[in-house]
């Protein structure tokens, strides 16, 4: 049952990339804002992450600066979005765009460096142990990071007032500003913690997962980050299993071409993609579930007055 | 005489004092140097046409808008309110007449998210109950507030804004969503809170309701001041003249000569599209040639359901659920319904009644695509602008000509334009949804008047409306929807308000169609 627990390990590894990103984005939108820049904030990250890891020799500061980096290009599209009120959806499109320019730029020098990435945990006794001992101790700790920021996320919704307060906001911004609260500062901290997310996303593929830099190396994550967190009807938990999903199809599809499976490469490395769209909009088909978790003022522009 | 008849102590300082508040807008002065005083205690009635500048004002007091001239007094201290935060602070609280509940959350959340944090603890629901049972607003804290009635709504807001304990409470339209009968709980509650010391600002353009409850009114007229008065000792007509500077005008009526049904509903049943919305059960109703019949109710009840499948915008199961002039038309779409003979006036007049970025004349061929205005595909212009400056002469539309873009019209004028547009497709059967909701007193008669004449000239016409009153005015017949579920129409003489009242509230028992009642 070795392969088992190894399958299971690459599977939560090759998903991890989308928690993050889909989870910040997850609460950037229950605010109502739409910010389609997630991959330009991912691939911002993960360069970010990979030239301090590159330099420092320090991978924890490396996830560090990608957070950094991914809420610094977010910063920018709120002052777009959120001040001057722009269009979202443009100004999210041109901050991917961005990011992508931005990061093959900056990241020229460092394309074949190597570097010493966060390795799996590997607790004698345990980490090796029974299958058991594997499945809960062997993963990158970076996706041990991940599940905690699943976890905070869905406490924050739903069990703090200003997590109620963000869903709020996120259905009538006019009636929060009503009742005395300050919209546009709680929508510039949720895209802030939305593009820290996918920064760390971003960092986590740089000097985790794969460690190195390539050009585009989230090979277009960030996007279906956007669309799982709409299938998973903005609840987190469905976010979680559409991550995990996509993080399975793609390993078997892996294994498929390393077994040499009589099917065009391109079309297999289509197969997650497809896979999790297909699945989560099969089960995102029902209304009122819709209706009671999207929020309702998503991607319009806000002004108090 | 005496100043005791006046309840609350005249010679008392203002709670709240405006003086000179004026805010324009592109093209309109929506306040023009308005001088209001708010006593302690006080209900105090602001009265005024749509569009005569409440709304604007009571958004300067309570912060949402900011004034370009004027000054506030907050207990004799000068005050500038910047924000709706700054203003609870103060003590003011508003009831908006377009609630600003959050759908998605439960009474207990939406309440919370309006007080301190300090104060929205555990103990809250408690609270709510407390409150609640104080005042007689029965309320659930637990519920999801999309799933409560329009009335169950404003009492959550009532609720929320008695838990800031204000010292001075807005309400805006308060009673434009209510049955007859929570209108009189609603003023017990008012009076209660005003006895406690409470002043009330009491947003209206509903003459005998604010006599029955205001001490004092302020009446406005086109963004001014134009009086102010005990509303108890004057009669609704003085009011009237106060507010539009003329009596009140009532329709001319001929006694009903109803001729072959035209629109016949027969067993409609229509699940909603909307998760949020009513579905339609069993609706059965029949609108004669030469008669208007009304469709009382609150709104959410099931009209908007209703709408779109005699419109055609949802095409029904059962072809024969809907029978328009003798064409069995269930299954039919907008278009072919209308070449029957049907003329449809929506109650979204920018974006289903008149595309607003389109011009008059367009807006005018949208709907009268067979009546010459096409010539094999091509569009006469002439004949759509000569259409259009036909309507807007007949119907005295204040609009800049037939090329004046459909946004640029005030409500009332757009709504002239849009009832004027279907009645002169010739229509053999028109479905008018709030024909004078948010229109002024004037333009509200002469639709009213409009609806009237074509009766008498042999059409068909069904109205649905929130406006009890306008009903019984202009109906002969009378049915109410309640959750989705349509009473049988009874001639509106043989009727009252009181008993329409408990038909919307869905508390009456329907009365069976058949009178097979068991054995009693």
């Amino acid at each position: 049952m070795d392969t088992f627990a190894q399958l299971v390990i690459l599977t939560f590894a090759a998903g991890t990339p989308l928690v993050f990103a889909a989870l910040g984005e997850l609460v950037v939108e229950k605010a109502g804002v739409l910010n389609l820049g997630v991959e330009g904030m991912m691939l911002t990250g993960a360069v970010a992450s990979f030239i301090v890891t590159a330099d420092t020799h320090s991978p924890w500061l490396g996830v560090g600066a990608g957070a950094l980096g991914g809420a610094a290009l977010s910063l920018v599209f709120a002052v777009l979005a959120l001040t001057l009120l722009a269009n979202q959806v443009a100004t999210g499109l041109a901050l991917s765009l961005f990011g992508v320019g931005l990061s093959a730029f900056v990241g020229r020098g460092y394309i074949s460096v190597v570097i010493e990435g966060i390795k799996p945990l590997s607790i004698p006794g345990l980490s090796d142990a029974a299958i058991v001992g594997r499945l809960l101790f062997g993963h990158n700790p970076m996706v041990y990071l991940s599940l905690a920021l699943f976890v905070a996320v869905q406490w924050f919704l739903h069990r703090t007032r200003s997590g109620l307060l963000l869903r709020a906001v996120g259905e009538s911004p006019a009636s929060a500003h009503a009742i005395g609260h300050r919209v546009i500062a709680l929508r510039y901290a949720a895209v802030l913690f939305g593009g820290a997310c996918a920064g760390l996303g971003g960092a986590y593929m740089a000097v985790a997962y794969t460690p190195s830099w390539t050009e585009g190396m989230t090979a277009g994550r960030g996007w279906i980050a956007l669309a799982l967190v709409v299938f998973a009807t903005w609840k987190p938990w469905r976010v979680l299993a559409g991550a995990y999903l996509f993080g399975g199809v793609t390993l078997a599809q892996f294994q498929a071409q390393a077994a040499g499976v009589a099917i065009p490469s391109q079309l297999l490395a289509m197969l997650p993609y497809v896979a999790t769209v297909v699945v989560l909009a099969i089960i995102s088909r029902d209304a009122t579930t819709i209706r009671l978790n999207a929020p309702a003022s998503l991607g319009k522009p806000f002004h108090p007055e | 005489m005496s100043a005791a008849a006046l309840a609350p102590d005249v010679q008392a300082r203002p709670r709240l004092s405006l003086r000179g508040i004026t805010r324009a807008y592109p093209g309109v002065v929506a306040n023009d140097r308005i001088d209001l005083d708010v006593l302690p205690g006080e209900i105090h009635a602001v009265l005024g046409e749509n569009g005569a500048g409440k709304s604007t004002l009571m958004k300067i007091i309570y912060g949402i808008v900011k004034p370009d001239a004027g000054t506030m007094q907050w207990e004799g201290e000068a005050v500038r309110i910047a924000s709706p935060a700054q203003a609870r602070r103060l003590g003011l609280a508003m009831v908006f007449q377009h609630f600003s509940l959050f759908e998605t959350l439960t009474v207990a959340e939406n309440i919370s998210l309006a007080l301190d944090a300090a104060e929205a603890g555990p103990g809250l629901p408690a609270k709510i109950r407390d409150v609640s049972r104080r005042y007689g607003l029965t309320l659930d804290p637990a519920r999801l507030v999309h799933a409560m009635s329009i009335g169950e709504r404003q009492r959550v807001e009532i609720v929320r804004c008695l838990l800031q304990a204000p010292r001075v409470l807005i309400m805006d339209e308060p009673t434009s969503v209510l049955t007859p009968q929570a209108v009189l709980r609603l003023f017990d509650t008012l009076r209660q809170l005003a006895d406690e010391g409470c002043s009330i600002l009491y947003i209206s353009h509903k003459l005998d309701e604010i006599r029955a409850l205001c001490h004092r009114a302020t009446v406005l007229r086109a963004g001014r001041v134009t009086g102010e008065c005990d509303p108890r000792r004057e009669t609704t007509a003085t009011l009237a003249r106060m507010m539009i500077g003329a009596e009140l005008p009532h329709p001319r009526h001929r006694p009903p000569v109803a001729g072959a049904p035209a629109l016949v509903i027969d067993g409609l049943d229509l699940r909603s599209d909307d998760p949020f919305g009513t579905t339609l059960r069993s609706i059965s109703l029949t609108v004669c040639a030469g008669e208007i019949v009304g469709i009382a109710g609150v709104s959410g009840n099931g009209q908007r359901e209703l709408l779109t499948a005699l419109s055609g915008e949802r095409r029904v199961a059962r072809r024969d659920a809907i029978v328009l002039c003798g064409t069995a038309a269930g299954r039919l779409g907008a278009a072919q319904r209308r070449s029957l003979g049907l003329a449809f006036v929506p109650e979204e007049r920018l974006g289903r009644g008149a595309v607003p970025e389109m011009s008059l004349a367009e807006n005018a061929l949208l709907t009268a695509r067979h009546r010459g205005l096409v010539w094999h595909g091509l569009i006469r212009a002439d004949a759509a602008r000569s259409r259009a400056a036909e309507i807007i002469a007949s119907w005295s539309v204040k609009a800049a000509g037939p090329g004046a873009a459909a946004r640029s019209l005030s409500g009332g004028n757009l709504q002239k334009f849009i009832v004027g547009r279907e009645i002169l497709q010739g229509p053999r059967v028109l479905i008018a949804a709030q024909p004078t909701w948010g229109v002024d007193v004037g333009a509200s008669a002469q639709i009213r008047q409009a609806l009237i004449d074509l009766r008498d000239a042999g059409v068909a016409v069904l109205v649905v409306s929130e406006e009890l009153e306008e009903l019984i005015e202009i109906c002969d017949r009378l049915a109410v929807i309640a959750q989705g579920q349509l009473s049988p129409a009874r001639p509106v003489v043989e009727t009252n308000a009181e008993e329409l009242g408990l038909l919307m509230a869905g508390s009456a028992a329907m009365p069976e169609p058949t009178a097979a009642r068991g054995r009693a």
